[in-house]
């Protein structure tokens, strides 16, 4: 294993920075039951994290986790070098930390253009009193703003939708809708929860395209829960495997197809 | 025993009475929120609706006579009969059932499916409805109801006087509790009985349950959502039509009775909404709380009146510390 | 053919970014202003001040308002006739502590302490949500009109309970009181119902409007993506209690010079002004227009019709609006829940193929 602070090449060519996020024992429970039990592994700038198991493994309580939706009871979070206190969700997303949802999350009353300006919220800062009033700062936050929100809308093809409302799209659209909103908060860590399920092979191809563009581009930090393994083993750079909540396995595709834990939870072999 | 305490008993008892009638109307809401999530505003009104029905019905008034008259230039009031009460209740109660049917079929079956807040919309627009079409058809003038007759038989007049002397040579001092307030408490247990029994016990009634913890499984075995929901607001009309002679017989059927079962909301903010012993317990509660705190402390010392807002503030802040009320489930937030 | 937009390009994002992209709109408002500001003056009397276009220009304030936290926000309040009673007590307050104020200053001022009120009352919203709270609101309500009855202060110990507006100016011109004219009543209102339709519109348009919006539409996924929502949720009760507080205090020293705050202000306002932003369209400055001025004319209309020309008594014609507002406001929940501004959405699309849909 490498050591936290190093940075390394990948076969093809891109450059993994050192540990940018890191989880430490984490002990999730609702009630009685434990959705995570005290597990721990790490994130590294610039490399595609994929998170993987069967169903109720606990992968999208993890992403709650890391985005702030759940505190775990016990165990640390450390972001960028320091440990990061219980906070809300959305002070999260103020940290540079944006993520999209299992079943699609956009807001349904509003245009594809607005859904994408809404990633840029953290990003905007003038007061009530000189919005009221939109001349002057309002507006050159705006208009500066609806460029970066443009620019991702260009980068994912979706410029021809723009001022289609949300809810009149068809399902992968939505789904690119949805990256294109995480996307326009410029995060250091992008959370995309199942971004293919449902997905066509085609669909599932063209979303794999964007995801490797959007690292590549941007240089954007990505973790992801998928369950299509042929899609993580090409995507990703390191995969975690959860099983009832466990770790069972972490490393490289390769290491971690030829474990024997995980090719156990995926074939089912029964539990004592 | 000191005066003040003989008082306060007094006053606590008659807010179970009064809690008792906060509890009937709340029934109503909370079978129609159980079976369709519709929160229905309109609960009040249909009390309204009911009470005039069974006074004109009794009556023997000739609906619309107002409109009528307004229109033909005739000048129609009466049949010239009067309809025995009881006969007059089932007329009523059929007219609350095809009340039922109607907004079932012309309001609700369109709006399957809408968010809860735009259901709830739609029924107080229903509410304004009803009250305008209640107005037009037996007018808006206050009516008494006579609540002997309407119930078949007089409990015996003397029993308050029997509560007044029996506490007054326990306690020296009478209490006084109104004779319908003791018939009001009674029709209610019998009335949630029999609803809890019915769901229980009757097809139905597990029906019913059915809908109320899934539509989409309930109608994939077979129940038809349709006739459930035109027997929830059928019961829940029926429910209204108690209440209504309850409390027509306490203050008139007038306009003010509509008001009177708003009080049944913060009700069900305090007992949750799905809870049929929540509704009861919370009915309790707001009864008791608000009579004992108008005569404590409200009208002492803030100028009286407090009856209006107490019951509100209450649920209010209850609420903020629970927001799934008293008996409610724990609404557990998920992505 | 008469409403296009061929040709009418936005080169930049501030031009595509304006309140009416399309020229022929824009012309059409300015239109629409010019005849407001230097036409009606000159025509308006009595009759149509304080029947029809200074109730319609109050009540649109109050729709705004009430809209940026229902419509905008998707918080409903059922407490929208007690803020307007704070609006118009404050007022009130402000006129007679102060007699050299000039009336804009105690109207916004009016509108400043309503806003404190309703974040005060909003602070529940965080914890509670859609009908709970409706019902929460109501406890403002039904406290507040209570408060303005029992607490002699409030009406300055006046021996009726009531309040009744002093005559007061604004750069001298008679605003308040027996002894105004109609034009300065009217526009005195004419410039807070514009001021107020500005903010709106740049308050909507922004990042704060995204956040309501975002909020009304999916609160968790609102929050996870960086909406701090007490604080989206506070802004919407401030801002549309602000303009509430303003439409009590035009309604109460313009519109009506006294007031009885149980019979003013009573939950029959609360919806009076729900119902306005329903027919006229959720989410839309255009709407709370367009259903003011419905709910503002039906009455006028019925009256006309049913009492003035069929003679029927006035009670009847009473019930039967009942009716008609109740019946519509289902129709339109059932049919276009977005109201009256949708439909005018519908026709411009219309308009805009017309007479070539294909």
């Amino acid at each position: 294993m490498k050591d936290q602070a190093d940075s390394y090449q990948t076969a093809d060519g891109r450059t993994i920075g050192p540990v940018v996020m890191e989880m430490r024992n984490i002990t999730l429970r609702f009630g009685g039951v434990e959705a995570i039990k005290d597990i721990s592994f790490d994130i590294r700038e610039g490399e595609i994290r994929a998170i993987i198991g069967p169903n109720g493994a606990g992968k999208s309580s993890m992403l709650n986790v890391i985005s702030g939706f759940y505190v775990p009871q016990e165990g640390e979070v450390w972001y960028k070098g320091a440990r990061r206190p219980p906070m809300k969700p959305f002070e999260v997303a103020e940290q540079g930390i944006a993520r999209t949802f299992q079943n699609i999350a956009l807001f349904e009353g509003m245009s594809v253009l607005d859904n994408v300006m809404t990633g840029r919220l953290t990003h905007m800062k003038t007061g009530l009193f000189s919005q009221s009033l939109w001349k002057g700062k309002a507006e050159r936050e705006e208009v500066a703003n609806r460029e970066v929100a443009e620019k991702i809308i260009d980068f994912l093809e979706i410029q021809a939708i723009r001022k289609t409302p949300v809810a009149r799209l068809p399902y992968g659209l939505k789904k690119r809708v949805e990256l294109a909103r995480a996307l326009a908060a410029e995060p250091t860590i992008l959370l995309l929860d199942e971004p293919m399920a449902g997905m066509n092979v085609e669909e599932k191809e063209d979303m794999s395209r964007f995801i490797l563009d959007v690292n590549d581009e941007f240089g954007t930090t990505i973790a992801l829960i998928e369950h299509d393994m042929g899609v993580v083993m090409d995507l990703s750079d390191r995969v975690v495997v959860m099983d009832y909540g466990r770790k069972i396995g972490d490393g490289t595709p390769q290491d971690v197809r030829n474990n024997q834990e995980v090719i156990d939870a995926y074939l089912g072999v029964a539990h004592d | 025993m000191p005066e003040q305490l003989a008082f306060t008993i007094e006053v606590f008892l008659n807010g179970l009475m009064a809690g008792v009638l906060y509890a009937l109307v709340a029934l109503g809401f909370v079978l129609i929120y159980k079976a369709s999530g519709i929160f229905n505003y309109a609960q009040g009104v249909m009390a309204l609706f009911a009470a005039m029905t069974l006074v004109g019905i009794q009556n023997g008034q000739v609906p619309f006579s107002h409109l009528i008259n307004a229109i033909f230039g005739t000048d129609v009031h009466s049949f010239g009969w009067s309809v025995h009460s009881g006969l007059a209740i089932v007329f009523t109660v059929f007219v609350m059932i095809a009340l039922a049917w109607m907004v079932q079929k012309f309001v609700f079956r369109h709006l399957v499916g809408q968010e809860p807040i735009i259901l709830f919309m739609a029924t107080i627009g229903l509410a304004y409805f009803l009250e305008g079409v209640a107005d037009l058809m037996w007018g808006s003038e206050i009516k008494s109801l006579n609540v002997c007759a309407a119930e078949g038989a007089c409990l015996p007049q003397g029993i308050n006087m029997w509560i007044d002397e029996t506490t007054f040579t326990a306690f020296g001092y009478g209490f006084f509790i109104d004779n319908l307030d003791i018939v009001a408490s009674i029709v209610a247990a019998i009335l949630v009985i029999g609803l809890v029994a019915f769901a229980q016990y009757t097809k139905q009634g597990r029906a019913m349950r059915a809908v109320a913890d899934d539509h989409q499984a309930a109608l994939s075995v077979g129940v038809s959502l349709n006739f459930i929901w035109v027997l929830v607001w059928s019961l829940a009309g029926f429910v209204a039509l108690v209440a209504g002679i309850m409390w027509g017989a306490k203050s008139g059927v007038q306009f003010s009775l509509s008001l009177i079962a708003l009080k049944a909301l913060p009700v069900l903010m305090l007992g949750g909404f799905t809870s049929i012993p929540g509704a009861i317990v919370g009915g309790l509660i707001i009864g008791v709380g608000e009579k004992l705190f108008e005569f404590l402390i409200g009208a002492p010392f803030l100028g009286g009146a407090t009856e209006n807002w107490f019951a509100y503030m209450l649920a209010l802040l209850f609420l903020v510390f629970r927001p799934q009320g008293l008996f409610g489930e724990k609404i557990i937030e998920r992505v | 053919m008469f409403y296009r937009e061929a040709g009418d390009f936005s080169t930049t994002y501030a031009e595509d970014q304006q309140t009416f992209p399309i020229k022929f709109d824009r012309y059409r408002y300015y239109v629409v202003l010019f005849i407001a500001i230097f036409v009606i003056p000159f025509i308006i009397n009595d009759y149509w001040a304080n029947s029809l276009l200074v109730p319609f220009l109050i009540y649109a304030i109050a729709a705004i308002g009430l809209n940026i936290l229902v419509g905008y926000c998707g918080q409903v309040s059922l407490g929208t006739g007690g803020f307007m009673a704070v609006g118009a007590y404050s007022c009130y307050k402000f006129m007679t502590a102060f007699p050299d104020l000039s009336m804009f200053v105690s109207v916004l001022l009016a509108g400043v302490v309503t806003a404190a009120v309703g974040v005060l009352f909003g602070l529940p919203s965080l914890r509670i949500k859609g009908f709970y709270l409706a019902v929460a609101t109501l406890a403002a309500q039904f406290f507040l009109v209570w408060l303005f009855n029992r607490v002699p202060w409030f009406y300055n110990y006046s021996a009726s309970g009531q309040i009744s507006a002093p005559e007061r100016d604004t750069f001298g011109i008679l605003i308040t009181g027996p002894n105004t004219e109609a034009w300065a009543t009217y526009l005195f209102c004419l410039i807070f119902t514009v001021g107020s339709a500005l903010v709106a519109r740049n308050l909507t348009r922004g990042s704060v409007g995204r956040k309501w919006m975002a909020i009304r539409d999916m609160d968790i996924a609102a929050e996870i993506i960086g909406v701090n929502p007490l604080r989206a949720k506070l802004t919407a009760f401030a801002v549309s209690s602000f303009f509430i507080g303003i439409a009590g205090a035009l309604f109460f020293s313009i519109y009506l010079g006294a007031v009885e705050v149980g019979e003013v202000f009573g939950i029959q306002k609360s919806f009076l002004v729900l119902f306005m932003i329903i027919i006229g369209g959720l989410g839309s400055i255009f709407g709370s227009f367009a259903g003011a001025a419905f709910l503002v004319l039906l009455p006028v209309a019925l009256k006309v019709v049913g009492v003035d020309w069929l003679g029927w008594p006035t009670d009847i014609v009473a019930h039967l609006q009942l009716v008609i507002v109740g019946g519509l406001i289902i129709i339109f929940l059932i049919a276009e829940p977005h109201g009256i501004a949708q439909l005018w959405r519908v026709a411009k699309e219309k308009l805009r193929l017309w007479p070539f849909p294909h």
